[in-house]
């Protein structure tokens, strides 16, 4: 079983788009180069293999959110015509992890039928093996579990207050810049006001799966995965096996958003299957399965007290977050933490406390904490430009940071006025009218003007890569990057395309495998700079070495340019200083009687650069709603971000990112909420009717302005992060422009009909 | 899914009879009963195969200029069936504003009209449901209920009926054909659906075997001019309602000679508001007579939990459905058919602001 | 109780033999057809990633029953390309970026070409949009996807201009 390399080269009988060609290496529009196979349906997602003799997964789960599994009718799931296998507590073969120890360094405890304990509704309790997913849904539905019950901690009231060690991935709980109360006690004006973050859940448009194949001690798993070497290590520990012997195929995923970057039980159980049944086993997610074991946004009730001059300078700002995380893990949204890099106050505090609630562990979804904080914090803005009588966007400036806020560290690049000043422009907020309910349309619906600041920090994950410049001239660059649809297959080949001097075309990529160099984690909006460095370097490697070669034959043209140096362009080395004398990849590797150089590179963060400088993307939302003012029935009628964020690898495909997130912030501030019944700690809207997330309908034209940033302290690439940036800033903005179309400040998300309903 | 026998009989005859066997369901698109025999609300024994049979799917013009629609006509069909439209511009807009597209071509008018409620207790296996399961009781009651009845409620059952289509259909007095092991026969459709009363919570009146064929609607000229549905949604599209209300008026130029009023989304049926027809005849068509005539329908609304505003706001779609069915029906059918929102085709143009 | 029902998939005939009454449209493409271009993303209808024609209608695959298929006509995204040539619909998807994961992307498509031969929408972005929101699009791709459906409209109608066109000027429909 050797797993067939991840690319993208097109056979010539293969469909091609006629697409408009805008040039060819980076900071090209180019359209995405998976494009073909994803509008032909021939991208294949996890769920799509089917290795020979594969038979079907499926878990059954809790019900209750609290307590032990009884019993089981175990006979009659295995008296179900086709099922095969019903794995239980009782009898579910040993993993070599114990699945209740944390794994470093991002590991959550899972629940593999580990005991007969349930932690929280929806968790597996049961995994039935059938030779048709029909039989195995069913096998699964006969088990009928009983329960011993215990009583279910949900909200506030019930869950158990503490003291984190941290929250997110090894942050802080509590940051502390000047003195707070000699801040609130300057103040001429104060606000103070709490709000409520509801749980999310991603909610990838594919649910998690997993198509697992054994030979031998050697396991195959196709499925989605944003963390390739990591995922192998941990599955490698779990299954006792050496880390290379676990292979992960995950060309593409169906979005995760976060959900896919840690290793959950179910999936777990389903490997194990396979290897217990020595048949390759496929398990795939129901929607309402998603709602517990995969991770999710947890909940937070966060309080902001700012203290401000009367002229609106702020003197001390506090933010505290209660957040929720499971009963017996732990992932806190950092949400106060959003208070930190962005409004220049003297003093600042923030901090946290955790709740634990009888759910599935939280873990990071799409900006975690970042978007949770955001809301709490732009409303809090807007609140307390309010209390000062001053124009959001002038409150803003008025507090802009200069440097980052306590460490007084200066920024990479910070392009954020531009960001206010061209949304602002773009949108015509300078004609808002200060006051709220001021504003009609001509059919008579209320509109309201709102604006958020975005923010999000720049991570840099370690990530290696191979670029081989081959004897024809051409190139295989390869590296395990993961494409969840921010377009990895297209905007790193860019970047590597660029680094080796050859259009893209003449770049084969080999991507989404595990046995290729690691590309780091996808996430943290930080994988085209981690991943595109590593190929950058890689390429440069591989030049460096060509030029080595032509520089020091005195057959070359390019003989004794070493210390002149040479640019590699058009596949071509040319002299520096003279443009002219220049020669081919291929006629060099020729000469040399070379099949092809191999470029190498393992990038990281260069330490100094964190250590004295605030590495940020940054951005300015405005949006505008309209609201029935009898019905209450609200509609996001424009939205418009500006946003900075380093260099543009690709624009069509950048703009596509922030769109995303500007939609995940409309979807916030108006639609997603996880509804949780109190007695039993059910989700009662697990499904995709009634957890709103946005339809085409809810969107309106939205605009995304790319703000120019150079930026070449941040990386050697000067790419920022995307991904993420989009949500923080939009949910404020539209829960700032409902209190400007109503006068009502709901804080309270998602908005709904009932909270701004006239008397 | 549990395991079922699948019968594909080739006549009606043959379906009731098939039919008659308990443990029986029909299948028509299966829109509805796929989705609750995947979530374990219906584990049929037999499922009958009622989609292909012949002559169910026709729109047929009667000579009283009624019209009569076969059980099978997909709800697209119907909704975009010009004639139609014309003559019954709310239905038509309510079929519209329900469910998405792909739902609409496959769903048929028979099955919406027994389609079954959203109450999330009710499609929860693991929570009590006297709908469900006659006798286990209402977790809705105690529970997450915001979005259930407001009117004809009891302790035995708080949900709502989901469908936007039987809102209109209720209003217009339409007539449900159903053929049974005992014959063929017919039912105003404000009897076709049932409250919960103090003792059960029994959703309809058919019994076992029962197959809805056809559905008449009577003549409704008069009222063709000014009929509205308006649907109050938490997303724009593709939701459930909040609350809805169909409204059709026979005007004499400013006054209201008869209306034709429903509400959707406030009780386990369709609620056909003849006390708020009543207070609008002979009335002035402006905003005091549509405010009296919604107060009127209201009268007996009570929240049934966490759910005083949708009172409020059944009252208030009530106006808003007067209001826009006695400025007449739209030429052209809304982008967005039953919102409240007009149509957006641009981003705002500059001008059209009103700052005070 | 086995029984097979005759189906044509993307102008292949196929006699098939249905072991289970149980199999939907979307488990018999995906499962045992081995056409796993349809995705399954709620398999209840609340989605739109199943989305195919079935007898030239856009419809919710998760939602029909296989065995009740009997002589119909199913055409999945895996159908819809001429060859090497891609659908127009297709083509906008790619030049509109009207996708990033791609995992609903065959269903919306399948849903444009539905709802541009269904012909109510015309160049209307608003009906596009209404029309279109059977299709969740968790990525957030819905301008992209608008803009993909109007320019694909565009591009067929030029293409159809010798025929009679199905799409009234407006797309509106007379209400």
């Amino acid at each position: 079983m050797s797993p067939e390399p991840s690319s993208l080269q097109r056979t010539p009988s293969e469909p091609k788009a006629a697409i408009s060609r805008y040039g060819s290496n980076a900071g090209q529009p180019l359209t995405r180069r998976d494009g073909i196979l994803k509008v032909t349906g021939r991208a294949t997602y996890a769920a799509d293999n089917h290795p020979e003799g594969m038979v079907f997964a499926v878990t059954a789960v809790s019900r209750i959110a609290r307590g032990r599994v009884r019993s089981m009718n175990i006979e009659a799931a295995r008296a179900h015509p086709g099922v095969i296998e019903v794995l239980t507590s009782a009898n579910r073969p040993p993993l070599f992890h114990d699945p209740d120890e944390k794994m470093p360094p991002f590991g959550f405890r899972v629940e593999v039928l580990q005991d007969d304990g349930v932690r929280y509704a929806n968790q597996p309790i049961a995994l039935v093996i059938a030779e048709t997913l029909e039989a195995a849904t069913e096998g699964a539905a006969l088990l009928d579990p009983q329960y011993d019950v215990e009583p279910a901690r949900v909200g506030l009231d019930t869950g158990l207050r503490f003291d984190p060690p941290g929250v997110g991935v090894g942050g802080a709980p509590m940051t502390a810049f000047g003195d707070i109360e000699a801040g609130f006690s300057k103040a001429a004006i104060t606000m103070e006001a709490d709000y409520e973050t509801p749980p999310q859940y991603h909610n990838a448009m594919e649910p998690h799966a997993v198509v697992a194949e054994w030979d031998g001690d050697h396991v195959v798993l196709d499925m989605p995965n944003q963390a390739l070497a990591l995922s192998c290590a941990t599955y490698a520990a779990f299954f006792g096996i050496p880390v290379e012997n676990v292979t992960i195929r995950s060309p593409f995923l169906g979005g995760g958003f976060g959900s896919k970057a840690i290793i959950n039980g179910p999936q777990i159980l389903a490997i194990l299957a396979a290897r217990m049944l020595k048949r390759p086993v496929k398990l795939a997610l129901t929607r309402a399965q998603m709602y517990g074991p995969v991770g999710h946004r947890g909940q937070t009730w966060q309080r902001l007290r700012m203290g401000m001059e009367s002229d609106g300078q702020l003197t001390a700002l506090h933010h505290r977050s209660i957040s929720a995380t499971s009963a017996f893990d732990d992932f806190l949204e950092p949400a106060a933490n959003a208070s930190l890099p962005l409004y220049a106050s003297p003093a600042i505090l923030v901090e946290h406390e955790g709740l634990r609630l009888d759910t599935g562990t939280p873990g990071p979804m799409r900006a975690p904490g970042e978007a949770s904080g955001s809301a709490a914090l732009e409303v809090a803005i807007d609140e307390a430009a309010e209390a000062c009588g001053m124009d959001p966007l002038e409150f803003r400036l008025k507090n802009y940071a200069e440097t980052e806020p306590g460490t007084n560290k200066p920024f990479s690049s910070k392009a954020l006025r531009t960001c206010y000043a061209e949304g602002a422009a773009r949108f015509g907020w300078s004609r808002r009218p200060l006051s709220a309910g001021q504003m009609r349309d001509d059919d008579g619906l209320l509109v309201g003007w709102g604006m958020g600041t975005a923010v999000f920090h720049c991570p840099h994950f370690p990530a290696e890569a191979r670029a081989t410049l081959r004897a024809d001239g051409t190139a295989l660059v390869e590296t395990g990057a993961a494409d969840m649809g921010q377009g990895a297959w297209t905007a790193l080949a860019q970047i590597a395309a660029e680094a080796l001097g050859l259009d893209i075309d003449e770049v084969e990529f080999h991507s989404g495998l595990s046995t290729l160099p690691d590309a780091g984690i996808a996430g943290g909006s930080g994988h085209t700079a981690s991943a595109g460095l590593a190929l950058n370097q890689a390429g440069g490697d591989a030049i460096a070495q060509l030029s080595d070669l032509a520089v020091n034959d005195p057959a070359s043209p390019l003989f004794g340019a070493g210390n002149i140096g040479v640019t590699a362009r058009g596949g071509r080395l040319h002299r520096r200083d003279d443009e002219d004398r220049s020669e081919s990849y291929a006629e060099i590797l020729a000469r040399a009687g070379r099949s092809d150089i191999v470029g190498t590179a393992k990038s990281a963060r260069d330490p100094d650069v964190a250590s004295t400088h605030a590495l940020y993307s940054h951005g300015a939302v405005f949006a505008e709603v309209k609201i029935d003012p009898d019905l209450g029935q609200i509609r996001t009628t424009r939205l418009i971000g500006a946003f900075a964020a380093g260099r543009v690898i690709n624009p069509r495909l950048v703009q596509s990112q922030y769109f995303g997130g500007m939609i995940w912030g409309l979807s916030f501030a108006l639609h997603e909420e996880a509804v949780t019944d109190k007695r039993t700690g059910r989700i009662m809207n697990a499904d995709l009717a009634e957890y709103h997330v946005p339809v085409n309908a809810d969107v309106p034209p939205l605009e995304a302005i790319l703000v120019p940033e150079d930026d070449a302290i941040v990386n050697p690439i000067g790419v920022k992060g995307v991904g993420e940036i989009g949500i923080t800033g939009t949910v404020g903005a539209i829960a700032n422009a409902v209190w400007h179309a109503t006068g009502k400040r709901v804080r309270k998300f998602p908005i709904r009909i009932e909270d701004v309903l006239s008397a | 899914m549990n395991r079922f026998d699948f019968l594909r009989p080739a006549s009606l005859a043959e379906a009731i009879t098939a039919a008659a066997v308990p443990g029986s369901v029909y299948l028509a698109a299966g829109t509805n009963l796929l989705d609750l025999m995947k979530i374990g609300v219906t584990r049929p024994e037999r499922v009958i195969d009622i989609s292909r049979l012949p002559g169910l799917d026709r729109i047929e013009w009667l000579p009283d200029g009624g019209v009569r629609i076969g059980a099978l006509v997909r709800n697209s069909d119907l909704a975009y069936d010009a004639r139609f439209a014309a003559a019954y511009p709310a239905v038509a807009e309510a079929l519209l504003s329900g469910a998405s597209a792909q739902l609409r071509n496959a769903a048929t008018v028979g099955g919406n009209l027994l389609q079954r409620t959203r109450c999330a207790y009710f499609q929860d296996i693991a929570s009590a449901c006297n709908r469900r399961e006659p006798g286990s009781g209402c977790d809705a009651l105690q529970g997450e209920n915001r979005l259930h009845a407001v009117l004809g409620w009891t302790e035995q059952c708080i949900a709502t009926h989901p469908s936007d289509f039987c809102v209109p259909l209720a209003a217009l007095d339409a007539v449900v054909e159903i053929e049974g092991a005992a014959g063929r026969r017919e039912l105003p459709i404000e009897a076709l659906h049932r409250l919960p009363d103090a003792i059960s919570a029994t959703e309809s009146v058919l019994a076992p075997g029962d197959l809805i064929i056809g559905l008449r609607l009577p003549e409704a000229a008069a009222l063709a001019g000014h009929a509205r549905y308006v649907k109050l949604r938490e997303r724009t599209s593709y939701a459930f309602a909040v609350v809805s209300a169909a409204a059709m008026l026979d005007m004499d130029g400013d006054t209201i000679r008869s209306s034709r009023i429903a509400l959707g989304a406030v009780a386990a049926k369709p609620w056909r508001a003849h006390a708020a027809e009543a207070a609008l005849v002979g009335q002035r068509a402006n905003r005091e007579t549509f405010e009296t005539a919604a107060t009127a329908a209201l009268a007996d609304a009570r929240p049934s939990g966490d759910n005083a505003f949708k009172i409020t706001l059944a009252h208030r779609i009530l106006v808003r459905a007067l209001t826009l069915a006695s400025a007449g029906t739209p030429k052209v059918m809304p982008a967005l058919p039953a919102s409240p929102f007009p149509e957006q085709h641009a981003p705002a143009p500059k001008g059209d602001l009103h700052v005070a | 109780m086995p029984f097979s029902i005759s189906l044509t998939v993307n102008g292949q005939s196929n006699s098939i033999a249905l072991d289970d009454p149980r199999v939907t449209l979307l488990d018999l493409l995906r499962e045992r057809l081995h056409l796993t271009g349809t995705k399954k993303g709620c398999d209840r209808g609340q989605c739109g990633a199943c989305t195919v024609l079935l007898d030239g209608r856009r419809i919710n695959a998760c939602l029909t029953l296989a065995a009740s298929l009997d002589g119909s006509t199913v055409t999945t995204i895996e159908g819809l390309a001429d060859g090497t040539e891609l659908h127009p619909v297709q083509a906008a998807f790619i030049a509109c970026d009207g996708l990033q994961c791609g995992y609903c992307t065959p269903g919306q498509i399948m849903s444009a070409v539905g709802l541009l031969s269904e012909g109510h929408a015309g160049n209307d972005p608003e009906r596009v949009r209404e029309l279109m929101s059977g299709n969740i699009c968790r990525c957030g791709a819905y301008q992209g996807i608008t803009q993909a459906v109007l320019e694909a409209g565009h591009a067929l109608s030029a293409k159809n201009d010798a025929q009679p066109a199905g799409v009234p000027e407006d797309g509106r429909n007379a209400a």
